[in-house]
């Protein structure tokens, strides 16, 4: 299997007024294609800049990143957004819907940016991601009708409507309860075993972490463990083995 | 292809700027509200202006437009330093209009005029107007016409007949039982008129002036019966046509120059006024109050365009976290920017398409309601819809560069 994205000797600096801060001191790894791979660390990690510069979003100060073969330092700022249209769904922790505005509209959202998709056809490869997430029922609904979990799952929908090479997810169930929580990682375990999607999850909670294939955990902008997962747990399992939910009764 | 994909990016640009508008109509309609009452304003304020102007050219040439007038005028003060006005000042004759009629090309009517102020009466009736002592020509120099009864003719003149032919107004106050006019005594003063014929009537003009208060006899009767004089008030002509009178003005004057044997360089005692003149004087003025008041409705399309700047502005604050969010899923910072422009210019559009609606039903309402002359010109929809739509792409501008340049970072953690 080929590496969708590899890093090699990454560092990022920040120049705060007189100080240069130094957020990643020399990072490398690589993901391969299919793999679902959790980023941890807590705050201060440099976890925050790796996930910006994974995205395309920002670029590091030396190193080279790779992803699907493309070397991103080359890259201006309109070629990084095209760049991140076709090859990077993002899940936000906040999901960053659109309000007043329909589910299969914001999950039509990135192909609107992208030229040569007809209006059916973005209709169809919406209406197919709400689906692939279980809301194709709920697809007229604006996010305020929405749970949180939904409202994620929509986020979700959005991210694979362009059909990235690698979905990255920045603390996406933390803004969820435990049962909403497996529910997204048991979605997110059969996007990536089932439909063979390359996931890149950032978190601080280790549980989380543990229905992932492969752990990095960063420290002090180091790779301090990068270890894979041989027991990865099932989050289908998981959320059945939690107790009923009790905070409300039904009479 | 290309054209497809140019059309494509086009389409989704509108749709992307018309569903943000929507999730916002009533802050979109607030915004507009400042283009709809300049646009409107302009509008209403030109066609005003364009249908006081015409009305009033409409009154001139009702008055006869290729009318010339003659009257005396002299800047020498008297001795004592005492100036006169151009009644009492005495330099026209009869000569003057006989040479002015021998003379001068491009006219197609010569009258002298005198006139009397007095009390016209009839029985138990009486009513304040002025005579005026003309030839039979003054009818087509001025656009008279008779409706009953005839003119009075040469002959009627060379005799200094005491015939009249008076106006509605005059009939409607000396013959309050109906009797038809013609053919009646009314007295002038103390000298008895027959009437001989009745205008048609002419209403009032722009200036509100009546048209049908009008007394006419001949000339000679007036001066020899009325006045006992041997000047005149003023000798009217009519040029051939309007391009004519400036030519024909020339004409006249070089004529009674002559006739009073003025030498090169001594002044003209008298003055030469053609109608064209007055519409260009009168004309100037209505079209500056149009100017002034359409600068002052330009003026609020212009506070329209500030407040499109103004809620530009708090919505690229208020939509950081979208700005981010769409950069990061792909948009490019042109495509930010031409997503805030667009709204810009869709709110200032929209906002001129409802202006011009209804800047034309206020001016439909005004002329029929006020009963004032308004014409709406199709230049003033044009121009204010194109400054509408100038506006929202200036006032848009900016916001639109500020969103584009959000780094996408900042944009998705702002709070």
């Amino acid at each position: 299997m080929g590496f969708i994205l590899e890093i090699k000797e990454l560092k990022r600096e920040f120049v705060v007024g007189s100080q240069i801060v130094r957020a990643l001191k020399g990072v490398s790894f690589s993901v391969e294609t299919g793999e679902f791979l959790t980023i941890m660390g807590s705050s201060g990690s440099g976890k925050s800049t790796m996930l910006n510069i994974l995205g395309c979003l920002d670029k590091a100060t030396s190193g080279e990143y790779l992803l699907d073969g493309v070397n991103v330092k080359q890259l201006d700022r309109d070629a990084l957004a095209t760049l991140r249209n076709k090859k990077i769904g993002f899940v936000f922790q906040a999901y960053n819907l659109l309000p007043r505005t329909s589910a299969l509209e914001n999950v039509e959202l990135p192909l609107l940016y992208q030229k040569g998709v007809s209006h059916k056809d973005r209709r169809d490869r919406a209406m197919t991601a709400l689906e692939q997430v279980k809301l194709a029922d709920r697809y007229d609904h604006t996010p305020s009708q929405l749970s949180g979990g939904q409202q994620q799952r929509v986020a979700i929908a959005r991210a694979l409507v362009n059909e990235p090479v690698m979905i990255l997810a920045d603390e996406a169930t933390g803004n969820l309860d435990t049962r909403t929580s497996y529910e997204i990682m048991t979605l997110m375990q059969e996007l990536n075993q089932d439909h063979k999607k390359t996931i890149v999850f950032v978190t601080h909670e280790p549980d989380i972490a543990a229905f992932s294939s492969r752990t990095v955990m960063l420290r002090d902008g180091i790779v301090q463990r990068d270890t894979p997962n041989a027991n990865i747990k099932s989050a289908r399992e998981a959320l059945n083995s939690l107790p009923v939910s009790d905070d409300y009764q039904i009479s | 292809m290309i054209i497809k994909l140019v059309k494509m990016s086009v389409i989704n640009l509108l749709r992307i700027a018309l569903k943000a508008l929507q999730r916002n109509k009533l802050r979109a309609f607030l915004t507009m509200l400042g283009i709809i009452i300049g646009v409107a304003s302009v509008i209403t304020m030109m066609s005003i202006g364009e249908g006081s102007k015409q009305s009033i050219t409409a009154t001139f040439s009702n008055m006869g437009a290729n009318m010339i007038t003659v009257m005396p005028y002299n800047n020498m003060p008297m001795p004592g330093g005492v100036r006169l006005g151009a009644a009492s000042v005495q330099t026209l004759t009869l000569s003057d209009v006989t040479k002015v009629k021998e003379n001068v090309h491009n006219i197609s009517a010569v009258s002298p005029g005198v006139s009397s102020s007095g009390q016209a009466i009839k029985g138990a009736n009486n009513w304040p107007t002025s005579m005026q002592g003309v030839s039979p020509d003054y009818l087509f120099i001025r656009k008279l016409s008779i409706a009953k009864g005839t003119n009075f003719t040469d002959e009627q003149i060379r005799e200094s007949a005491k015939v009249c032919v008076i106006g509605q107004t005059v009939v409607d106050n000396l013959f309050t039982n109906g009797v038809n006019p013609v053919g009646q005594i009314i007295r002038f003063g103390k000298i008895p008129f027959q009437v001989i014929g009745v205008l048609a009537p002419k209403g009032q003009n722009t200036f509100g002036q009546d048209q049908d208060d009008i007394l006419l006899a001949p000339y000679t009767t007036v001066m020899k019966r009325v006045l006992a004089t041997i000047y005149l008030q003023n000798i009217y002509a009519s040029a051939v046509s309007e391009n004519a009178s400036s030519g024909a003005t020339d004409e006249i004057i070089q004529t009674i120059r002559d006739n009073h044997h003025l030498r090169a360089g001594v002044e003209n005692d008298f003055d030469v006024r053609t109608q064209a003149d007055l519409i260009q004087t009168i004309g100037s003025t209505s079209s500056m109050m149009t100017t002034l008041l359409t600068a002052v409705a330009g003026i609020s399309l212009v506070i329209g365009g500030i407040g499109i700047m103004n809620i530009m502005y708090v919505s690229v604050t208020e939509r950081t976290r979208e700005i981010g969010l769409r950069m990061s899923i792909g948009a490019r910072g042109k495509d930010i920017m031409w997503q805030f422009l667009t709204e810009a210019v869709m709110i200032s559009i929209t906002g001129g398409l409802i202006g011009v609606t209804l800047g034309i039903t206020a001016s439909l309402t005004i002329s029929n309601l006020l009963s004032w002359p308004t014409i709406i010109s199709e230049s003033s929809i044009i121009i204010s819809f194109l400054v509408c739509a100038l506006t929202g792409v200036f006032f848009g501008y900016y916001p639109a560069v500020k969103a584009s340049q959000l780094d996408p970072i900042e944009a998705l953690r702002y709070e």
